[in-house]
């Protein structure tokens, strides 16, 4: 009797979610796709986080006051993506504290992307164009995924992560139109990040067991692989705007397809740097462990005074 | 009927150990989350922008400020801590929504004016 | 008025530098786009000073330089802008308040080296506002209203930390101990604000100490805070004798400009 009626919940959320219907924080929801959300939406709001890291490097040595500026600005707007995230994974049920402990304690995974290192000032024109245009398109889908909070936190998002991605490119467009040792720092950092940015999409679809299901419950409109070619189509475009190349002597238009063929990705390095040994792994988390532990004594201080406050204007029971 | 959803998309990239939603320990020294409401526009109402932490009402508000209204989307912030916001419950979705479905009345195109009549 | 305004310019920029070096590593998140978004405020007003600055300096180029001695800045081609100003004159050209340049230490550090610049900027800036020179009025009529939020936000922080926890009463102390020495220099003019001062341009900053200590008397009131006796006082930031962190702060911020020298960002 217990099991027919879950049963018949679990039917009418199917159904709901069929129907395009957004699934609120307090409807019906069954437990895994509960903790499916919580660990895909943390992971998002980590790897929002971590990724200030990388591009916060270059804030003290930005080459100009505008740079600097707009470099300050989108760090910041990170910060705020994190806290959407955070916030939408709280209407199911965890804190922010428990997420900031499962990312510290590294039972959480982030993006692999932000355990590169930004090595000059063009990384971070190439992490804007590369990483955040690979970003975007991930993301876009997303404003329609079948949680509420989730896709009206990502629709926030991506209306403010098309800022980042134009004043990455046009970083690497003043380069690419500089000083010869610019052109070859635009070249270099281009040459890094490719690979990089096209793994963000994830496992091949051959080798992502979930995909097919995904895609029928219309939780994923397009497969890893379905997103990284379109990826590639647009860059192969753009690069030649740069007048720079993708490090790829495969990459060649394929009119057959409509589609651009390209090399091999190294997976192997893929799965090395999620499992904890990219080159920067280590430094990325002792960096959020350190500002959260140094912050420790200001957020007592913080709820310490709040209480305070709130005993003295509370009156006096005679 | 076990074909729960596996998600497998952006930043999902699997777990080492399963993650814990509840019976977690909540630290004291954590702020508790406040619900932020903004007045876009002259004249439009508050509306539900999002969540976020904070130690006193007063420090709410300027998270929001900080947070919610980067690109001067609001012009009036209101904060509540989420835990003070009862909320219907959906189960009782058709006696609370339902008899409203019939009081047409409530909606301006129920009212049928000429076409002459503009900007009402 | 070339120097006033550097010097203007100088102040906003070091302290918001400062600052961004927080991005990303503040103590919560909402904290982190608190603090950054002050010294994105910051940069944001050192730009205008510095444009207002270039546009000096170009129309009357050859009495302007000479008080630059950086052989970077001379090797500039073409008219100077806010950014060779920035990024090509050396730490003895620098005109800031050592206040501004000091390391940002910890959030108590950070909170009270804030609260006694934008005091000191509020009452400055709601002075110049009404200056003989419209230019810079117009600046200070536009930063005004962010120095206003700084005081807010970072008196509100003064209180609260004063009167938090044992722990963050106790850093409130030693922060104000380490930069106490430096708050006299605010207050004592340097020759370029005398020469404002007998133009009508802006008030002889001594004339800022009384309100200054008692706006800060009363926030230390209410954050069981004691405000130090006057004491000996460092000073130097004016006339371009800084603290050693300066040639490292700026050695940093620099080095790209420096080393391609005359490229496009």
């Amino acid at each position: 009797m217990e099991k027919q009626a879950t049963i018949n919940l679990e039917q009418q959320f199917q159904d709901r979610v069929d129907q395009d219907i957004r699934i609120e924080p307090k409807d019906w929801m069954p437990e895994k796709y509960r903790q499916t959300l919580i660990r895909q939406i943390s992971q998002h709001a980590h790897s929002e986080i971590v990724g200030m890291l990388p591009e916060g490097n270059w804030i003290t040595r930005a080459p100009s006051l505008r740079r600097k500026a707009t470099l300050i600005a989108k760090v910041q707007d990170e910060a705020g993506h994190g806290l959407y995230l955070y916030s939408a994974a709280e209407t199911l049920g965890i804190s922010r504290a428990e997420m900031i402990d499962q990312l510290h304690t590294g039972k959480a995974k982030y993006s692999s992307i932000f355990n590169y290192p930004t090595l000059t000032w063009a990384d971070i024109g190439a992490i804007g164009w590369l990483v955040d245009g690979a970003a975007i398109m991930n993301q876009v889908p997303l404003c329609r995924t079948s949680y509420g909070p989730y896709a009206r936190a990502m629709v926030r998002i991506c209306k403010e992560e098309s800022f980042h991605q134009r004043q990455g490119f046009e970083i690497l467009l003043t380069l690419s139109r500089g000083t010869e040792a610019q052109k070859a720092m635009c070249q270099d950092a281009i040459n890094r990040w490719w690979w990089p940015s096209i793994m963000m999409f994830g496992p091949a679809d051959d080798a992502s067991p979930h995909t097919a299901q995904s895609m029928k419950w219309k939780i994923k409109r397009f497969t890893n692989d379905e997103l990284r070619q379109k990826f590639v189509d647009i860059c192969a475009e753009q690069v030649k705007i740069l007048g720079m190349e993708l490090p790829d002597p495969e990459l060649k238009w394929n009119a057959e397809r409509g589609h651009y063929d390209f090399g091999k990705i190294n997976w192997e390095e893929f799965w090395q740097v999620i499992s904890g040994n990219g080159p920067c792994n280590k430094e990325r988390i002792a960096a959020r462990v350190k500002a959260h532990e140094e912050g420790a004594w200001v957020r007592e201080a913080a709820i310490s005074f709040a209480n305070k406050r709130a005993q003295k204007q509370r009156p006096a029971v005679a | 009927m076990k074909t729960f959803i596996q998600i497998q998309r952006y930043g999902d990239y699997g777990d080492r150990e399963p993650v814990k939603a509840e019976g977690a320990t909540q630290n004291q020294a954590d702020w508790p989350l406040w619900e932020v409401f903004i007045r876009s526009k002259m004249g439009l109402d508050h509306k539900h922008v999002g969540s976020l932490h904070a130690a006193d009402a007063q420090m709410a508000i300027e998270n929001a400020r900080d947070v919610y209204t980067r690109r001067q989307e609001g012009i009036s912030i209101w904060v509540v801590e989420s835990k003070y916001i009862h909320a219907s419950n959906p189960d009782e979705a058709a006696s609370f929504y339902d008899p409203a479905n019939d009081k047409v009345y409530r909606h301006p195109t129920f009212y049928d004016l000429p076409d002459e009549l503009k900007a009402m | 008025m070339f120097h006033l305004t550097l010097h203007l310019a100088d102040d906003a920029l070091i302290i918001g530098h400062r600052n961004s070096e927080w991005t990303g590593h503040g103590p919560n998140l909402e904290q982190d786009i608190a603090i950054s978004n002050i010294a994105l405020d910051q940069i944001g007003q050192a730009r205008n000073f510095y444009q207002y600055a270039a546009e000096l300096c170009n129309n009357n180029r050859e009495a302007y330089t000479k008080f630059i001695s950086s052989p970077a800045f001379h090797q500039v081609s073409g008219p100077i802008d806010e950014d060779d100003l920035a990024y090509l004159r050396d730490a003895m050209e620098f005109r800031n308040h050592l206040l501004a340049e000091l390391k940002k230490g910890d959030w108590a550090v950070t909170i009270t080296r804030q609260f006694f610049i934008s005091l000191y900027q509020q009452l400055l800036y709601t002075d110049l506002q009404y200056s003989a020179d419209k230019r810079l009025a117009a600046i200070a009529e536009k930063s005004l209203k962010e120095v206003n939020y700084h005081v807010r936000w970072s008196g509100e922080w003064v209180i609260r930390l004063g009167d938090g926890t044992e722990e963050s009463h106790r850093r409130m102390e030693t922060a104000i101990d380490q930069l106490w020495p430096y708050v006299g220099e605010l207050f004592v003019p340097a020759d370029f604000q005398l020469e404002a001062a007998a133009s009508g341009l802006l008030k002889n900053p001594e004339y800022y100490r009384q309100p200054w200590l008692e706006k800060t008397g009363a926030a230390f009131e209410q954050a069981g805070l004691m405000l130090p006796a006057p004491n000996w006082y460092q000073k130097g930031g004016k006339q371009g004798i800084h603290t050693e962190h300066l040639g490292h702060l700026l050695a940093e911020m620099q080095y790209l400009q420096r080393s391609h020298p005359g490229a496009q960002w």
